[in-house]
């Protein structure tokens, strides 16, 4: 079907601002990518999926500027003697980063791995598996033009996580980098992303995990006000397999979080989670979509997302079980914390089930805080404001305990209280 | 330490009066109990008392050591020596129980000028506390009140209490789906807080509860106001004939 004329201009104005990286072993992947976003073009508004997020601002050539915004906190996962990886404006700076070496793991740069390189069996093709049955057209535009991105192989288990550090330094930046992740057969790492990124962030990370292999990917996103991000997550998932993936969103203008997991190996698991935190003209949007194509499979969805003075949040979820995906267990919740009248949620949780021993179940909330909870706390003392604090902070407890790895829970739920500490001045 | 005078209460949402002309003095170092039926304005006399929305006070004061409790927020009754021990503790999904306490008990410090505790004082005595009331290390980590029993409910409210080390505790209904041994637990966790500087306000239905916590004074309350006061033979006299009896004495 031809694309509407208006559909088919965006695209076309945004594909002459851009040029094609110089590719090597990824071009055949990056002009296959090209070529399906000219058949699907940019998002529009009337696309089933961008009902609830405008998607102009990040289709236009032009980038919207983003003030630069100087945090007194020092960064965030800064103590945890990760291997770091820093990209600033989606530019690669050597100086900061460490040494790209780590025993378990093999660490290379999209922009100068060699000829012949492991990632080409999964760049582009992650992404081009999740183009169906929703199309994904920033991912496909992701694929053709990213400038750079790490990949990383993951053979054993590296003692130290991996950070992927992003730093804004420009107010007009436009980053687009790709991020691909192999995990062997029983191997396990721990991958953390941090930071604003750019003015326009547009990021895809394709993870493929062997029999038995584990990822965790746990991610803060900068809390620059006006930064805007597109990013998505593919993932496939072999027999007996572990990812679980993590979200902490504090701030930006706009962000949309897509992720997509397709479970192919039996008795595998996928957990992903999301806490967002959004003052004023905020608007974030989580949108899902998880196959299970293979017996006894465990998925889990969790996003709670707490706003204020008007700041909006979607979340489209969906699980998909495909025939013969038996004994799927498979839970999604999504639950909103409106602190005032102002703020909007948006909430879409889909099922499609053609199996017939599966458990999936599904629940949506938007409230207030609970008064009665309020006023125990303070008859014991509590100020109305720490104790709403409190409340906040054990409303997004369930998805912060989807992150393993206790320290790293304290650590966000630190950032989040002194995020809300500041709000009430 | 508490003085309730000429107290008239009615609901904020319907014109419905509640209580009608309570008065009422808890001496330091006393224990008074409050005795009536259903709907005679039992809690919502403590719910006025400890701050909590939906009341409107129509009429009349309540002081606590001079102090004028209703003008306060309920956080600000908390740190000037008021505590309510719940009769439905609430259930708090994600926040600790010892984190709920250790907040509770520096806030109040704070308010008061104090220092806040440190953590190792605080572990140090909450354990102690908690060991007295038997509650195990577990429900201390557990989140408020989810999952607990009635009678771990219950002894976490005096748990609370112990560590807040109130001036005026007001008791609402503390015996209610207790057993004979949760309740004699939390009726010792009560007596040994018993001290000169402090009052106790214990609002019950039945006399059982004040076998175990032995009351210097008896109120009977009907209607929205007190109608006797006496000694502990009142609460036998109120067991062994009924409200009704009083109510038709009264008239």
């Amino acid at each position: 079907m031809a694309l509407p004329q208006a559909k088919q201009d965006a695209t076309e104005a945004r594909l002459d601002a851009l040029s094609l990286p110089e590719g090597g072993w990824s071009a055949p992947a990056r002009n296959e990518a090209l070529a399906r976003l000219r058949a699907m073009g940019l998002p529009g508004a009337r696309d089933e999926y961008w009902k609830y997020t405008r998607p102009d601002t990040f289709n236009s050539v032009e980038v919207p500027e983003a003030a630069l915004f100087e945090a007194e906190e020092t960064p965030v996962f800064g103590e945890r003697g990760a291997l770091r990886i820093v990209f600033v404006d989606g530019v690669f700076d050597a100086e900061a980063s460490d040494e790209l070496s780590l025993e378990g793991v093999s660490i290379d740069r999209l922009a100068d791995a060699p000829d012949i390189h492991w990632a080409r069996d999964i760049y582009g093709v992650l992404e081009a598996r999740g183009q169906s049955p929703v199309q994904r057209p920033l991912a496909a535009l992701n694929t053709a033009f990213a400038t750079d991105g790490v990949l990383i192989h993951v053979t054993g288990t590296p003692s130290r996580p991996i950070q992927l550090v992003y730093h804004h330094r420009d107010t007009r930046s436009d980053a687009i980098l790709h991020h691909v992740v192999k995990v062997d057969a029983g191997a396990k790492a721990t991958i953390l992303e941090t930071g604003p990124a750019a003015a326009r962030f547009n990021k895809c990370m394709e993870v493929e995990i062997a029999d038995a292999g584990t990822l965790h990917h746990i991610r803060a996103q900068g809390r620059d006000h006006e930064r805007r991000a597109a990013t998505h997550v593919f993932a496939r998932l072999g027999r007996e397999s572990v990812f679980k993936t993590f979200t902490l969103t504090v701030n930006g203008v706009l962000t949309r979080n897509e992720c997509v997991i397709e479970l192919t190996g039996d008795d595998a698991v996928a957990h992903v989670a999301g806490a967002c935190m959004g003052d004023g003209d905020f608007h974030h949007d989580d949108t899902v979509f998880i196959t299970h194509d293979a017996v006894n499979c465990e998925s889990r969805q969790v996003f709670k997302k707490v706003l204020r003075n008007g700041a909006k949040g979607v979340f489209q979820g969906k699980i998909l079980v495909q025939p013969g995906a038996q004994q799927t267990d498979g839970y999604q919740i999504s639950q909103s914390l409106l602190l005032d009248d102002d703020s909007e949620f948006l909430a879409k949780p889909e099922l499609e089930i053609y199996a017939d021993d599966v458990a999936c179940s599904h629940g949506s909330t938007s409230g207030a805080i609970d008064e009665d909870s309020l006023f125990y706390l303070r008859a014991r003392g509590i100020p109305r404001g720490p104790a709403e604090d409190l409340m906040t902070i054990a409303f997004i407890a369930e998805a912060v305990q989807e992150v393993e790895d206790e320290d790293l829970q304290e650590e966000i739920v630190a950032r989040v209280a002194a995020w809300l500490e500041r709000r009430r001045g | 330490m508490l003085e309730i005078k000429n107290l008239h209460v009615k609901l904020e949402e319907e014109d419905k009066a509640i209580l009608k002309g309570v008065d009422l003095t808890v001496e330091a170092g006393k224990v008074h109990a409050i005795m009536g039926p259903n709907g005679s304005g039992k809690s919502t006399l403590s719910y006025v008392l400890s701050g909590r929305d939906g009341y409107e006070v129509t009429d009349g004061s309540a002081e606590l050591l001079g102090e004028d409790l209703l003008e306060l927020e309920p956080e600000e009754r908390a740190a000037a020596g008021l505590f309510l021990a719940f009769q439905y503790p609430i259930e708090i999904p994600g926040v600790g129980n010892m984190t709920f306490l250790r907040t509770a008990v520096n806030a109040q410090r704070k308010a008061r000028g104090q220092e806040e505790m440190s953590s190792a004082d605080f572990l140090k005595e909450i354990r102690a506390k908690a060991k007295e009331l038997k509650i195990d290390a577990d429900m201390l980590k557990r989140p408020v009140n989810v999952g607990f029993s009635g009678g771990e409910k219950k002894r976490n409210e005096i748990l609370q209490m112990a560590m807040l080390a109130p001036k005026m505790c007001i008791l609402d209904e503390t015996d209610s789906g207790l057993d004979v041994d949760a309740m004699k637990l939390v009726a010792d966790g009560v007596n040994a807080l018993r001290d000169e500087g402090r009052g106790f306000l214990v609002i019950t239905h039945y006399q059982r509860l004040l076998d175990h916590i032995k009351p210097d004074v008896v109120h009977i309350m009907s209607e929205g106001r007190i109608i006797k006061t006496g000694g502990p033979e009142l609460a036998l006299e109120v067991e062994n004939e009924g409200y009704a009896h009083l109510k038709a004495e009264e008239a």
